[in-house]
């Protein structure tokens, strides 16, 4: 059985598969390392369902924006998109509307900025940054012009809706008072849950998913290969947009309410969140796992700064830069030795 | 009735604006044949074949595949008709597997069944003999090994005819032969391989046929074994034998003793072992091994391309230190670099500016070389060299091979460099700019420049230079001058015999 195993022999890791690795090796060490020296709340299963709880719509947002990036391209609207949903699904529900229909209306705004954005850059070949600012600027604006106050939910069955919470007792604490606090987990996160595994499930083994590594890796290629570039540009745009729609709906209900600052910021650290978990700017390498990951270890490392008593917003901001910096600098260095190593 | 090929194209045109790049061309593909499409730079063989593989459309003409005629829309559209084309370049994805590659693009359905495909992808290797696993990512195998996948996918795709367009120009001989080898394997199969290369040994190793293009129009179709080289050559640049043999006549000529120009002594870089190096005023002397050698890197180090790490080097018996290419300039010397799109021309910008950069660099940021003047300088070397572009303000990237590599041989003439290293000038042109070339460095050396040439083919470097270092695994192995200067000594050394 020579030939058996001469088909079994297992593969190094892929560029992918080795940046993926570093993020969840880092991210435990940071955990670890903050259970160890905080104690307290890190000790608790509730402190990970917390931060999946804030951050659910940051990871449906990251799990699109690394889709755009493997294909080789940036969407910055994402967090913008995410922000109009809100304020449009809110004022909806408060004038009455059904909560099915909500639902639809978040995808379909999502769903249009995709296809909208899509075509501009796939069919009509602009640049992708352009593109997505001018949608980022237009969503941001649309939020504002729907309310300039702050729109809380007043809809009963999504408030209902909102109130829903998991709880697995096994997983809780004992309270002070002796009476025991069950782990609590929103929705939205289960729907994040979905969303990584869908996309996981997509890149991984759907053509469409392979077609847009393929692109990222060379354009070129991709397109002499019989791939069709341009649908498959427009897919990663589509998903991008459905996901800040989905993202929005999520966001909706873990805060109940439309502002126009919801959400600001999010693209940024939708894109630092892909990076960390080992996407490439340039296209072709990641992987949606990571990008979980790479949100968790965004948020672990936020944690971690305001249990050190630095509270000031710009801390996190500072820590923020300084993990992306030094992930950066990890990555082009590991590959780097790596593609050393090939060559000699 | 004709015979049926298995690929007759018939009196093809095709029109750009202002050229006739095909003129009522020819060209029959029998099954199992590997036939070869020679011709200069804009002799129309790239046409051709774009013609063929559907990136443009034939403005004229038939074209049958099994003697049913077709119309051939896009690459895709040929995939699908049985035309595959391997380039030079290879086009697949380094970061997918190997299996990937051969398979993308081509399915159909929503699920991709890596498992089964890995699987199909071990076979087709195996029996191709490509010695790659299917699961590996295509990045980490070597060049050849990628163009051989190129050329597994299309035999996948039942490909009937085959086109290579300059496959051998990145690998060495031990990979020319493999993939001479997997050729003809394909070639039992019965597909029909157009094969298009610059290197004149390997169309008489591999193929069958030569069918011979010249300024669009058909030369002639030629059984290989029945054409000699030296007749493939006339019939493709057109000229009579005497030029070629005259040029051979210049070798004769030796440098008189004159004074050493530049001197290195334990000289190395990075990528350079320490190496003793010397020429002359108006000499012309070449370094040559086989690829990997250390040739360029040894000629690198002397222009300061890679970080110099040891040595000392002196120019007209002045000390001097040369650390970064701007030393290099400053005393003189230019240096044509051996991947031109890479180190070389700068695409987008035009011939003239392209031209003047070298100078720009010379005379610093704060002394700019006003239009008027560069327009001058490029209108004149245009000229010289006999540089084809349409104007001096067209992109570079627009011009073919040759012609670029003039743009770049101009930029450092305008600089009037004592001592001027020509990596790879030749390689990937044809024969005529070649020739114009070699010419050219010849009548350098008359003027006193000095020149040091590194070539892939022996046979180019004897014709011109006076004196061969010659490299093995990094060292120099050897000094031929006068006498020792022809091929089989040449050989020798590189084989390891001494003299």
């Amino acid at each position: 059985m020579k030939h058996f195993s001469f088909l079994k022999r297992k593969e190094p890791l892929n560029d992918t598969q080795l940046l993926m690795a570093i993020t969840i090796g880092i991210f435990l060490i940071m955990y670890v390392s903050a259970i160890m020296l905080f104690g307290g709340g890190f000790n608790h299963a509730q402190q990970i369902f917390d931060m999946l709880n804030d951050n659910a719509s940051l990871i449906i947002v990251s799990c699109g924006l690394t889709i755009v990036m493997i294909g080789g391209g940036i969407d910055i609207s994402v967090g913008a998109v995410t922000s109009l949903t809100v304020m449009s699904c809110v004022l909806y529900l408060n004038r009455g509307g059904n909560i099915y229909v909500s639902i639809l209306l978040a995808l379909g705004i999502g769903l249009a900025f995709g296809l909208v954005q899509g075509f501009l850059i796939s069919y009509l070949e602009i640049q992708p940054f352009i593109v997505t600012l001018a949608g980022m600027f237009f969503a941001r604006g649309m939020t504002t012009i729907l309310s300039v106050n702050p729109q809380k939910a007043a809809h009963k069955t999504f408030n209902a809706l909102r109130a829903k919470k998991i709880e697995i007792s096994w997983l809780g604490y004992k309270a002070r008072n002796g009476n025991l606090v069950p782990a609590r987990i929103e929705l939205g996160v289960l729907v994040a849950l979905v969303c990584v595994i869908f996309v996981f499930l997509m890149l991984r083994y759907i053509r469409m998913g392979r077609n847009t590594y393929a692109m990222g890796g060379n354009q070129q290629s991709a397109l002499m290969l019989g791939i069709n570039v341009k649908r498959t540009r427009f897919m990663t745009y589509v998903l991008s947009g459905l996901l800040s729609g989905i993202a929005g709906y999520v966001f909706m209900l873990h805060t109940g309410a439309g502002n126009a600052t919801n959400a600001a910021g999010m693209e940024m650290n939708a894109i630092a969140s892909s990076i960390i978990g080992g996407t490439l700017l340039t296209g072709g390498v990641g992987n949606v796992i990571g990008t979980f990951f790479g949100t968790l270890s965004l948020t672990t490392i936020k944690k971690i700064v305001v249990t050190s008593g630095l509270n000031d917003p710009w801390w996190q901001s500072i820590t923020t830069g300084g993990m992306l910096c030094f992930f950066i600098l990890l990555q082009s260095v590991v590959l780097g030795k790596r593609s050393k190593k090939k060559n000699t | 009735m004709q015979e049926e090929y298995l690929l007759t194209m018939r009196r093809i045109d095709k029109r750009f604006p202002g050229v006739l790049a095909l003129n009522g061309v020819d060209f029959t593909l029998r099954d199992g044949e590997i036939h070869a499409l020679m011709g200069e730079n804009g002799a129309g063989k790239s046409t051709l074949i774009k013609v063929l593989t559907g990136v443009y459309q034939m403005d004229g003409g038939e074209i049958r595949l099994e003697g049913k005629p077709m119309v051939i829309h896009s690459p895709q559209d040929a995939q699908k008709k049985g035309i595959s084309t391997v380039y030079q370049e290879i086009t697949l994805c380094p970061n997918l597997t190997v299996a990937e590659n051969i398979f993308i693009g081509r399915g159909k359905g929503v699920w991709v069944r890596q498992k089964s495909l890995e699987k199909r992808a071990d076979e087709i290797l195996s029996k191709l003999g490509i010695p790659a696993r299917s699961t590996q990512l295509l990045g980490s195998c070597s060049l050849a090994v990628q163009q051989m996948v190129a050329i597994a996918r299309a035999v996948d795709m039942n490909c009937k005819v085959l086109i290579l367009d300059e496959p051998t120009s990145s690998l060495d001989d031990k990979e020319v032969n493999r993939l001479f080898d997997l050729m003809r394997d394909l070639k039992s199969r019965g597909v029909g391989i157009i094969f298009v290369t610059h290197f004149l040994d390997q169309v008489y190793a591999v193929s069958d046929r030569i069918t011979v293009l010249r300024n669009g129009e058909l030369v002639g179709e030629y059984l290989t074994e029945e054409l000699p080289q030296i007749q493939l050559v006339s019939k493709m640049i057109g000229k009579e034998l005497e030029e070629l043999s005259s040029l051979s006549e210049t070798e004769e000529k030796k440098t008189e003793e004159k004074e050493i120009l530049y001197e290195a002594e334990g000289l190395s870089s990075t990528e350079a072992l320490p190496f003793d190096f010397a020429i002359r005023r108006g000499e012309v002397n070449g370094f040559t091994g086989l690829l990997g050698s250390g040739r360029s890197e040894s000629v690198r180090a002397i222009f300061g391309a890679d970080k110099v790490t040891g040595g000392t080097v002196r120019i007209n018996g002045k000390p001097v230190k040369i650390s970064k290419p701007v030393d290099a300039m400053k005393h003189g010397i230019g240096y044509l670099a051996e991947d031109r799109k890479r180190d070389g021309i700068i695409a987008e910008l035009s011939v003239r500016e392209n031209i003047i950069l070298a100078l720009q660099v010379m005379n610093g940021m704060f002394k700019p070389i006003s239009r008027s003047e560069s327009e001058a300088f490029a209108d004149e070397y245009i000229k010289v060299l006999n540089i084809k572009t349409a104007s001096r303000e067209t992109p570079v990237g627009s011009l073919s091979g040759g012609n670029q590599q003039k743009v770049i041989l101009a930029r450092w003439l305008l600089t009037h460099p004592d001592y001027l290293i020509l990596d790879e000038p030749t390689r990937g042109i044809d024969v005529g700019t070649k020739l114009e070339i070699q010419k050219l460095v010849l009548k350098l050396a008359e003027e006193g420049v000095s020149v040091t040439f590194i070539s892939s083919e022996v046979e180019e470097m004897l014709r011109t230079c006076s004196r061969l270092i010659v490299m093995r695994d990094r060292h120099v192995v050897g000094e031929l001058t006068g006498q020792d200067l022809n091929q089989t000594q040449v050989m020798k050394t590189i084989a390891g015999g001494e003299a």
